[in-house]
């Protein structure tokens, strides 16, 4: 079993690390980058709290290898604000309380990013589905939807 | 000091703007960005990874394990067995705090219920832990795994948090016997579990002869005490960090020995250790809503009224300790009769010991009952909704006692508006929508009671005006950093920007327990009177200072509001508190609160929040699958502090709900007593396109006796009557009558 | 997980050469095998990493009408591309109704054949299971439970294939293109899983260091296009797997039934096409008796174990239900959401 160097890119920043084969995307980030904003609720791809994106592709990062991420874009929550100032988003999710515990948080605002960038003006039925990745014990997920649609709404009018 | 009398709690004087308004939660900003800081997200310098190994049998022994390979693996660090178990300062059965249960150390090679403990594993990264544990590789003698109902029943010491197996009134047989017309309803609930999104984890280090962890916890004091009792520790020397929670829901209040294995790791190693459960781990270790099977008899007289309730519950524990799911309880709470029996026995099973989750008793308890509550409607050929207000209950149904507060009419009435209950065909399968769905409306009763557990607080003004409350306040979603600060902010005349929350460390005031709807009641009256003390402490200065423009005015003659204190009958006489404490030569003033329930209180009234809950589902008449396609809930639940935030509690319960009724339960495997689906992608929780739109109404309800405050509290009402609500609905879509949870589309098949 | 060896060919001969290897096994979307080397139910010693290979990302539109989709390609981009769902409805359904939207962006077609069971038994390497070790027994029989095969199944193993889109497949008469050691071949998407007989470990025909390089849909496929639909029943609405599940297509002629398809899911070991069914719908006119009594025939040689009886009639229904809606047509707007029966199209057309 040999290291393996990863250079990646991870909100736009280059990074490279080292990292053992068994390695998830997931653990790296949280471990070796000390980006703690993904989670792992469940680490088989059922709940979506480690939600991130790769090349712009909404994933599970607990069912990548780290070694993947080679050469790679990864976007995380950690990289949607720009500096102090809140995405659209972030700043919906606090005005509609579409959170409660947080920890499915940071998955589920990513995943509403990618949901937007791919179909800027989703019907609920198209949110509820998207989103049925993202499990939110508390349960939030009516206020959720409120939130991306306003945060929808927002986005196509700027 | 005679001139000075002491402040009445919660005089309308320190109610203010503050409390009541939809703040934007406290903590979000940090969650939004991901820098919210949960228990595995802690790396301390020099930390080692541990992996729990747990037991793949229901019951039986371990009788080998490869130790040695998993030694043999390069970057472990150590691999712990029973053989060489860190000791304890407490036999491995004790049980050190009210919350406690027996729980696994590695005392020895017995495996008592899947998922158990049977080894740790340390390493330096995760992934060699998590090799090293497979490399392990248990080697098991299994017995008979005890599964099911159909056992010997025992009589259980206590029903609860040590409630009576049994609690009755009038003369239930002649209740029966008598009544013009009987019901008979069986209903089963499935094992459950809670499964917070963050998994139990924990972060121990050892630093100048304390214990620091880093775990989530829903009661940080009790915590601190009993992980200080399990190893021979001062209780000042355990200090937990847990300013978020990823969920609780009753998961997280007590001590379980994983922990404090991963804790003997730390010191034993001496260097920092981090343990998180896999998911799998989440059903069995860490406590689950225990089984029941509840046989509901109901007599009524001519018109629907019910002359007895008789509600026994078959409750699922485990083979090695008690707790028993008190779902007979909605019985004592719910529907007025003449005669009431509220009873539990106990079957023994191989599984782990279950515990309170979200609306522990009531959830079970009144997904049957109203389900018990509708076939009974049925036979007296009333609407539910009427058959309900018939059996209204004025008073407590058990102990006759007065209500505090009780707006249940109002909900029914206001819920059933919103959601256009009027009109409903009394028969089933009678409404289909443009598709070809069968269409069906059901209503259920929410109750939860308002228990209040101990709590405490200190304020302190500081020479800038300013404030600072602290307390171990813990916040698991429920938006507690907001609500807190609201009331204090109120109790000290302060705006709420004005007022700092120290909380989520142990060290400081024992902030009680999150759990049982209590918290914003017990930490918040704590809080307020901790407030208020500070207050009369500062009136008290102002009012003995001839300087000050209140001298003499005494310290309840005055009004705290803006960071000024003003003379009550003369507000132009006032003076800020700044310059109050200027004067006085003082950086700080302190306060101490505390939030219990009156020592009478529990004598004079009779404490429960309320609710309606009306659920739309469609069913394909063919096909048998069910959406809910409605959620209309109504609740009156005391002074609401937050209503966004409540509104959030409120409106996930009701989806915890639709989980219940629809998808959640564990399946044990007869054979071994395995759970066969120990994963998300088996064990079904509601995902975000099985919730509906969800409607949720507050009605005003004003609590002169509940406690001081007049909150009731609201985490875990929502989850009542919801269940029931969606197995009624279902039944006036289909005409058929599912009483085994989670309802199964084959269950609604014309086969 | 155990220790592996990763490898990242850069071409589809090093692939091959690296993944003939005992213990080798080639990783695309990860989605499944990752999880399965999480449990310990797969313990590769070397991890083939082939989603760099060149030219395997992609789909082209044949000469003839037909599509080949290279087996790189993600799940979520066929099943969004206007023209592919447009012209495979039942396909897009099939697709978007697996899973989530996380998975279906990692998954990849040719992985979405390679899918493993989700029986319990066999996730978890503590259990019996001839499917994952030859001989070791089959913890499921004598299990009262639902998710059972009612078709194909045997005494060694009556575990189910998990995918919705090979469903569609089927019916469509994919072909699976194959590189291996000995060269290329195709084969059909029927025959390339196998039903568990006496030998449930050996899942599908691939040969050791064979791996799926594209799957082509022929151009008849097409012909279906007006009348397609895939319909799934599961216990949530989304994000759970199938307890049945139907592909069904017609192409229909001055008001009878040229030829149809019809295959389903959660039903045995493979996706099961109804080659019955679809001999009787030929030449019937396409209304409810017929497809009841089709989709029925289809059902005809199914047994059900303990407590998955119930899939027997429920397969019959969904199977006249997918027929039914494929007659009312194709909608409009293609791709839509996952096939659902609550998703607003009327269930009686």
């Amino acid at each position: 079993m040999k290291s393996i160097p990863v250079s990646t890119t991870v909100n736009g920043d280059a990074v490279d690390f080292v990292c053992a084969p068994g390695e998830t995307l997931l653990d790296a980030l949280r471990n070796r980058l000390s980006l703690t904003g993904a989670k792992e609720g469940c680490g088989t791809g059922d709940c979506g709290a480690c939600s991130v994106t790769l090349n712009g592709r909404l994933v599970c990062s607990c069912l990548v290898l780290a070694a993947e991420a080679e050469g790679a874009e990864v976007g995380t929550v950690e990289g949607m604000a720009d500096h102090d100032k809140l995405h659209v988003l972030q700043q919906s999710f606090l005005d509609h309380a579409a959170l409660q515990c947080g920890i499915c948080t940071p998955g589920i605002l990513v995943a509403s990013k990618a949901l937007l960038e791919e179909n800027p003006e989703p019907t609920d039925e198209e949110v509820r589905y998207w989103l049925a990745g993202n499990l939110c014990r508390c349960t939030g997920y009516d206020k959720i939807v409120r939130a991306v649609q306003d945060a929808a709404a927002k986005m196509r009018s700027a | 000091m005679p001139d000075v009398t002491p402040l009445p709690a919660a005089t309308p004087i320190r109610m203010g703007s503050n409390a009541g308004q939809p703040r934007t939660r406290a903590d979000g900003l940090l969650k939004v960005t991901g820098r919210a800081t949960y228990a595995a997200d802690n790396h301390p310098a020099g930390m080692a990874q541990a992996v729990l190994v747990t037991a793949a049998i229901a019951r039986g022994r371990v009788t080998a394990m490869n130790v040695e390979a998993a030694r043999a693996h390069p970057g472990v660090v150590e691999v712990y067995t029973p053989a060489n178990r860190p000791e304890l300062a407490l036999e491995p059965d004790a049980k050190p705090s009210f919350f406690s249960k027996l729980t696994e150390t590695l005392q020895d090679d017995t495996v008592r219920y899947e998922g158990q403990p049977i080894a740790l594993v340390v390493a330096e990264t995760l992934e060699a832990a998590t090799e090293a544990a497979r490399l392990l590789a248990p080697q098991y003698a299994a017995e008979t795994a005890r599964v099911g109902f159909d056992l010997a029943p025992y009589a259980p010491e206590s029903v609860g948090f040590g409630f009576p197996i049994e609690m009755s009134k009038g003369d239930i047989a002649a209740g029966l016997s008598e009544a013009a017309s009987t019901t008979e309803t069986v209903v089963e609930t499935p094992p459950q579990y809670h499964n917070a999104m963050e998994t139990h984890a924990i972060v121990a280090e050892w630093k100048d002869g304390k214990l620091y962890l880093d775990t989530p916890t829903q009661a940080p004091g009790m915590s601190a005490a009993g992980f200080a009792a399990w190893l021979g520790l001062d209780p000042a020397d355990v200090v937990i960090r847990s300013p978020f929670l990823g969920g609780g829901f009753g998961s997280k209040a007590a001590v379980v020995g994983a922990f404090l294995l991963a804790i003997q790791a730390a010191k034993l190693l001496d260097r920092p250790v981090k343990l998180a459960l896999a998911r799998h781990q989440m059903f069995g270790h860490v406590f689950h809503r225990g089984a029941t099977r509840q046989t509901i008899k109901l007599g009524m007289d001519a018109e629907g009224r019910l002359t007895a309730i008789d509600h026994h519950t078959t409750a699922v524990t485990a083979a090695f300790e008690e707790f028993i799911e008190g779902a007979s309880g909605a019985a004592r709470t719910t529907y007025a009769a003449p005669a009431i029996r509220a009873s539990h026995d106990g079957v023994r099973n191989d599984v782990g010991v279950p515990g309170a989750m979200r609306a522990p008793g009531e959830a079970s308890g009144s997904a049957a009952l109203e389900i018990a509550a509708d076939v009974a409607a049925e036979a007296a050929g009333l609407d539910p909704l009427e058959f309900r207000l018939r059996n209204y209950a004025e008073t407590d149904p058990m102990s006759g006692l007065p209500y505090s507060s009780k707006a249940l009419r109002e909900c029914y009435a206001e819920g059933a508006r919103e959601f256009g209950w009027a009109g409903r065909p009394l028969a089933p399968r009678q409404m289909t929508d443009d598709a070809g769905m069968l269409v069906g409306w059901g209503v259920g009763t929410a109750t939860f009671p308002c228990p209040m557990f101990g709590a405490e607080a200190r304020a302190t003004l500081r020479a800038d005006g300013t404030a600072v409350i602290e307390t171990a306040l813990i916040d698991m979603g429920q938006g507690s950093w907001t609500a807190m600060a609201q009331i204090a902010a109120d109790s000290l005349g302060l705006d709420v920007e004005q007022v700092e929350i120290r909380g989520g460390v142990s060290d400081l005031p024992d902030s009680g327990v999150a759990g049982g709807s209590g918290y914003t009641a017990t930490l918040g009256l704590a809080i307020d009177n901790a407030g208020g003390d500070t207050i009369r402490q500062l009136a008290e200065i102002a009012s003995s200072d001839p300087d000050s423009p209140l001298h003499g005015t005494g310290n309840t003659r005055v009004v705290a509001r803006g960071g000024r204190l003003y003379a009550q009958d003369d507000e132009s006489r006032s003076e800020s508190y700044a310059d109050i404490l200027a004067r006085a030569g003082r950086e700080t003033l302190s306060g101490e609160g505390k939030g219990a329930r009156g020592e009478n209180d529990a004598n004079d009234h009779s404490f429960q929040s309320h609710g309606a809950v009306f659920a739309e589902v469609k069913v394909d008449p063919d096909l048998g699958q069910v959406r809910v396609t409605r959620l209309v809930g109504a609740f009156a639940a005391g002074r609401i502090i937050n209503p966004r935030m409540v509104e959030s509690q409120l409106s996930g319960g009701m989806i915890w709900g639709i989980s219940f009724a629809l998808h959640e339960g564990a399946e044990m495997d007869p054979r071994t007593g395995r759970i066969l689906n120990r994963d998300f992608g088996e064990y079904h929780v509601s995902v975000n396109s099985d919730a509906p739109s969800v409607k949720v109404l507050t009605i005003p309800e004003e609590d002169a006796f509940v406690n001081p405050l007049g909150v009731k509290g609201v985490g875990e009402i929502g989850v009542t009557g919801t269940a029931g609500a969606i197995a009624n609905a279902i039944w006036h879509a289909t005409g058929k009558r599912v009483t085994s949870y989670p309802i199964r589309l084959e269950e609604l098949l014309d086969l | 997980m155990k220790s592996f060896d990763y490898l990242r060919p850069e071409t589809l001969a090093d692939a091959i050469a690296a993944g003939g290897a005992p213990g080798a096994a080639y990783l695309a979307g990860g989605t499944n095998l990752v999880d399965l080397m999480k449990t310990g139910a797969a313990v590769p010693d070397r991890i083939v990493d082939i989603t760099r290979l060149p030219g395997l990302d992609r789909w082209e539109w044949l000469d003839d009408g037909g599509l080949r989709i290279g087996a790189l390609v993600r799940n979520s981009d066929l099943a969004h591309d206007v023209d592919v769902a447009q012209t495979f409805p039942a396909m897009a359904e099939a697709l978007l109704s697996g899973a989530s939207g996380q998975l279906r962006n990692a998954a990849t077609v040719g992985g979405n054949l390679m899918q493993a069971t989700r029986c319990p038994f066999f996730a978890d390497p503590t259990s019996s299971c001839n499917r994952r070790e030859a001989g070791s027994g089959c913890a499921a029989q004598g299990l009262s439970a639902r998710a059972f095969a009612v078709l194909g199944a045997s005494e060694a193993c009556i575990a189910t294939h998990p995918s919705d889109f090979c469903v569609a497949l089927a019916a469509l008469g994919a072909m699976v293109e194959v590189a291996g050691p000995d060269g290329t071949r195709a084969v059909a998407l029927t025959d390339f899983h196998r039903l568990p007989g006496a030998a449930p470990q050996t899942t599908t025909v691939l040969k050791p260091g064979e791996l799926v390089t594209a799957i082509t849909l022929p151009a008849a496929a097409a012909g279906f296009r007006r009348h397609a639909r895939y319909l799934k029943l599961r216990d949530r609405t989304s994000f759970a797997f199938a307890l049945v599940s139907a592909a069904a297509m017609l192409r229909i002629e001055d008001g009878i039934i040229a030829e149809a398809r019809l295959a389903f899911g959660g039903v045995a070991a493979k996706p099961w096409r109804a080659l019955d069914a679809e001999a009787a719908l030929k030449g019937a006119r396409p209304d409810a008796d017929a497809f009841a009594t089709a989709a029925a025939r289809a059902l005809e040689g199914a047994a059900a174990t303990a407590g998955n009886g119930f899939k027997i009639p429920l397969a019959a229904r969904i199977g006249a239900r997918a027929l039914t809606l494929a007659a009312a047509g194709t909608p409009a707007e293609m791709p839509v959401l996952p096939g659902s029966v609550h998703l607003g199209e009327p269930a009686h057309a």
